[in-house]
């Protein structure tokens, strides 16, 4: 169970790297239109 | 025709009323889906199908769109606009470029770096997602355009590009070219202000999700092996718990805490109060515990404290957010730059004119409006006469003629002819400024549903308060040691989770159901308000009916066929902005589609082809002159003037047709020669298609049902005796119907109030609760609670129905958060909730209600 010792710390690293990413998406107005994206993968085409 | 006018000549309802009156179904444009004649001459063979085209815009566009590879849009549910043709086009081109001007660039465009600017556009016609997509595909290659971004709900397009490679108005035209006609928006500084509060509260939610999700996880192995868990595990879980808990309380939490302290300075208790208590007095428990190495924590109801209160909060700021502002909608009735004639009259007319932006006219100046253009600022006409439609003003739905000395209206839209007008009053001075201040006072005044939540949650509080110290000082006296445990337990086990979840949740998947149907709610407290309602106020113009005038019948008093007499109608009609000019030609253009008699178009002895010699009258019709004579088209007496009794007259005379008149609520429409009538047209405003159906549901609810209108009142009654609706009133001024309200309001009654009109905006602040017609004016949107946007006003009746419904689940899931509440205080006052049962019970209360309130979003049921 030593390895909590070193995981623990690790997933402490992991959730600040989750909270940067999400930061950045914020700022660069990922969260600002929530439809347009939805329906833009649709508008893609799949077999071009 | 940037602003009012836009709605009522989309190519999409002039699709639906050729479609609805024909009987064959007429052949549609690739593109548009407008309907096409077979011998159209814009046919391509496009993929392996072939396909026809409304216009040559149409057609290059579809073209490059397959040949770009993205011929698979068409498949989906595209429905693009039309492109602009060249004379619209020709029209426009002088305000684009004004807006190439360094002032007019200035004020509308952002510097992004030394020689990139940006800016936003108000784009019109989007009508689905690929819209959006077509517009990016093509501003994007455009040179020296470095990104575009088009958002489909806020109906805004922000462009990047350089000035130097590119100018501003020749992105105007390339957007209209593809049939999106655009204008530079000047973005408030308001609308920056409400992105950063919500990109704010959105990073504030998502750290507070992370550690709540994490702390959770470190939290679960103390719970489950609580006695069997080694001592230094414990210890490193606890501090782990430390450190991501901090972040939650010191920035997550920051605006509950400056709630509180705003509520105390106030002197007025909210829920912020206990929740800040109970989260700084959990937090530092567990702090002193971590630190000391004994005693309880409390890390994951602190952060699922914050997590789940900062999710109410976020769906409420959405749901704010997307109300209008009565000074935003002001800006967009009326069109940004206007005409202005220096030195007028004694400068050429030709040679004074300059495009300026209307902010900067001032009283005394004198500005050219043409037709089809809205009048910017109140004012005088002082040369030339027209018809101004006025009916977003005053309701009424024919417009009235306006000739030198006469006042005319900001925001009223002209019919006709070019007039000069001398600017009386700008800006907060016009009547239309002069509304939206009473609007903005209605909606300020009006008693906001949460004043009364709020009550009961400053009751709620102190009462808690009372009991957390009283159940602590008992402990104090019984054994000390136990004293802030429980206090604190009572604190949190108390759960403002479940209960500030209750109404947020379940108000946002119904706000999510109703957006499905069409029904844009804008502001939280609609939907309770709608559940109460006993009585439903109906404009008519535009809400009821079409507001756009259709024609019903063409009576001929000669040799000549309806369809050739109507034709002929139509070539006169052509040139003007009219709204029964427009159904004319409108009509005209769905029986071209049909089959034409070929025999009868050589019958009618005038040819379309003198339609250049059309003069308008204002008020009274057109004339045209031709080789056989004049011929009339307009008001009985308008056409009359020209009958000579030296000629052999037809065999109908103007009193005995007359004498046939049925409907008052229909408007007629004379075409005559020297020789008398040749025929009437009737035209009347249509009523909507499911209008007998929400009447009829509205009536199966038991609502009082009233129409109040502005326009004339015989019109009204007529069209209130034909619906079966006995209270109505006509010729109501704005204030008179806001009036309306209040009496009713006085009598104990709840009203929901449906319009479209500026006249209405009044009427929809002052109303318990409002909806307002997606198509009518942005004031009257602002004064409401809903937007009703494309589908059916039927949704008006389902909505009514379904508010029923999310009470009951409102209700439901207070009790359920009260209920909890008052078994779990109690246990937590003796000392019976270990801290582990508390988070448990605490997080799936809140579940159980989020959960109740999923089941709105799942709809309203179809009808």
């Amino acid at each position: 169970m030593e390895t909590l010792f070193l995981l623990i710390p690790v997933s402490l690293v992991l959730v600040g790297a989750v909270a940067a990413v999400f930061w950045w998406a914020i700022r660069s107005g990922q969260y600002d239109d929530l439809d347009r994206p939805a329906q833009s993968v649709l508008l893609d085409d799949d077999n071009p | 025709m940037t602003t009012i006018g836009s709605d009522l000549s989309t190519p999409a309802t002039v699709a639906q009323a050729a479609a609805s009156s024909s009987p064959a179904v007429p052949d549609t444009c690739y593109h548009c889906s407008q309907p096409v004649t077979g011998d159209t001459p814009w046919r391509a063979t496009l993929g392996d199908a072939p396909a026809m085209f409304c216009c040559a815009g149409c057609q290059a566009l579809a073209e490059t769109i397959h040949s770009g590879g993205f011929g698979h849009i068409y498949r989906s549910q595209a429905r693009f606009a039309t492109p602009l043709d060249e004379t619209a086009k020709h029209e426009a081109q002088r305000r684009w470029l004004a807006y190439d001007a360094p002032e007019l660039m200035a004020q509308f465009t952002r510097p992004v770096t030394d020689d990139v600017v940006e800016c936003t556009l108000s784009v019109e016609q989007l009508r689905c997602a690929a819209c959006v997509w077509l517009i990016e595909q093509t501003v994007e290659k455009l040179p020296g355009v470095q990104s575009v971004q088009v958002n489909f709900a806020t109906q805004r397009a922000a462009i990047r590009w350089k000035p130097g490679a590119i100018k501003l108005s020749d992105l105007l035209r390339e957007m209209a070219a593809i049939g999106y006609p655009a204008w530079p928006f000047e973005a408030a500084r308001s609308d920056a202000h409400a992105r950063r509060e919500r990109r704010s509260l959105l990073m504030r939610l998502g750290v507070a999700m992370l550690g709540m999700m994490q702390v959770m996880m470190y939290a679960w192995p103390v719970y489950t092996h609580e006695n069997t868990i080694d001592p230094d595990h414990l210890s490193l879980l606890r501090w782990t718990s430390l450190i991501l808990t901090l972040p939650v309380v010191l920035y997550s939490a920051q605006p509950i805490f400056a709630g509180a302290w705003r509520s105390l300075r106030k002197r007025h208790l909210n829920m912020d109060v206990p929740v800040a208590l109970g989260i700084g007095a959990a937090f530092l428990a567990s702090l002193v515990a971590t630190v000391v190495g004994r005693g309880e924590v409390w890390f994951d109801s602190v952060t699922m404290f914050v997590a789940f209160l900062l999710a109410a909060r976020y769906l409420e700021l959405r749901a704010r957010q997307s109300a209008r502002s009565g000074a935003e909608a002001l800006a967009r009735q009326l069109p940004a730059t206007v005409e202005r004639l220096t030195g007028w009259p004694d400068a050429i007319e030709g040679e004074c004119a300059e495009v300026v932006p209307v902010v900067r006219l001032k009283r005394g100046d004198y500005v050219r409006i043409r037709p089809g253009e809205t009048i910017p600022a109140d004012g005088t006409v002082r040369a030339g006469c027209t018809d101004v439609d006025e009916s977003l003003l005053s309701g009424e739905s024919l417009p009235v003629p306006r000739t030198v000395g006469e006042r005319v209206l900001a925001g009223s839209f002209n019919c006709t002819s070019p007039v000069v007008v001398e600017i009386a009053e700008v800006g907060a001075g016009t009547r239309l400024a002069g509304i939206v201040q009473l609007l903005d006072r209605a909606l300020a005044e009006r008693p906001p549903a949460a004043v009364l939540a709020d009550r009961i949650a400053a009751i709620f509080v102190a009462a808690l308060l009372a009991l957390a110290g009283l159940a602590g000082l008992v402990w104090w006296w019984v054994e000390p040691a136990r004293a802030v445990q429980v206090m604190v337990t009572v604190l949190v086990v108390s759960c403002p989770c479940a209960l500030s979840l209750a109404t947020p949740a379940a108000l946002a998947a119904a706000h999510g159901a109703l957006a499905r149907r069409g029904l844009l709610v804008t502001r939280g407290s609609m939907i309770e308000a709608m559940a109460g309602v006993t009585d439903v106020l109906l404009d008519k113009t535009g809400t009821l009916t079409e507001g756009r005038f259709v024609v019903t019948a063409i009576e001929t008093y000669g040799e000549e066929s309806a369809t050739s007499c109507l034709r002929l109608a139509a070539a006169m009609e052509g040139v003007s902005e009219h709204p029964i000019a427009r159904a004319i030609c409108a009509e005209a253009r769905a029986r071209e589609t049909s089959a034409v008699d070929a025999s009868a178009v050589d019958a009618i002895s005038y040819t379309t082809a003198d339609a250049a010699s059309v003069v308008s009258v204002p008020g009274r019709g057109m004339r045209m002159q031709t080789a056989s004579g004049e011929v009339r088209v307009g008001s009985a007496r308008f056409v009359d003037e020209i009958r000579k009794s030296t000629v052999a007259p037809r065999h109908a005379s103007f009193a005995n047709a007359s004498a046939s008149t049925a409907a008052i609520a229909a408007t007629h429409v004379w075409l005559g020669d020297a020789r008398g009538p040749i025929a009437r047209l009737t035209l009347q405003d249509r009523l909507r298609d499911d209008a007998r159906t929400l009447l009829a549901q509205l009536r199966g609810q038991g609502k009082q049902i009233h129409l109040i209108s502005g326009d004339a009142p015989q019109t009204v009654l007529w069209w209130a005796r034909e619906l079966g609706i006995t209270q109505a009133q006509g010729g109501v001024s704005p204030e008179n119907k806001r009036n309306y309200v209040e009496r009713l309001q006085g009598k104990g009654a709840s009203v929901l109030a449906v319009g479209d009109g500026i006249n209405d905006a009044l009427v929809l602040a002052q109303a318990d609760a409002s909806i307002a017609i997606g198509s009518g004016a942005p004031i009257a949107q602002a004064g409401a609670d809903a937007v009703l946007h494309g589908t059916g006003i039927v949704a008006i009746g389902d909505a009514l129905a379904f508010s029923g419904q999310v009470r009951r689940v409102i209700r439901q899931n207070l009790g359920w958060a009260f209920a909890y509440n008052m078994t779990a205080i109690p246990l937590a006052v003796i000392g019976w909730m270990p801290p582990w049962v508390a988070a448990i019970g605490m997080s799936l209360s809140s579940l159980l209600v989020v959960g109740n309130a999923w089941r709105l979003s799942r709809g309203m049921r179809e009808r």
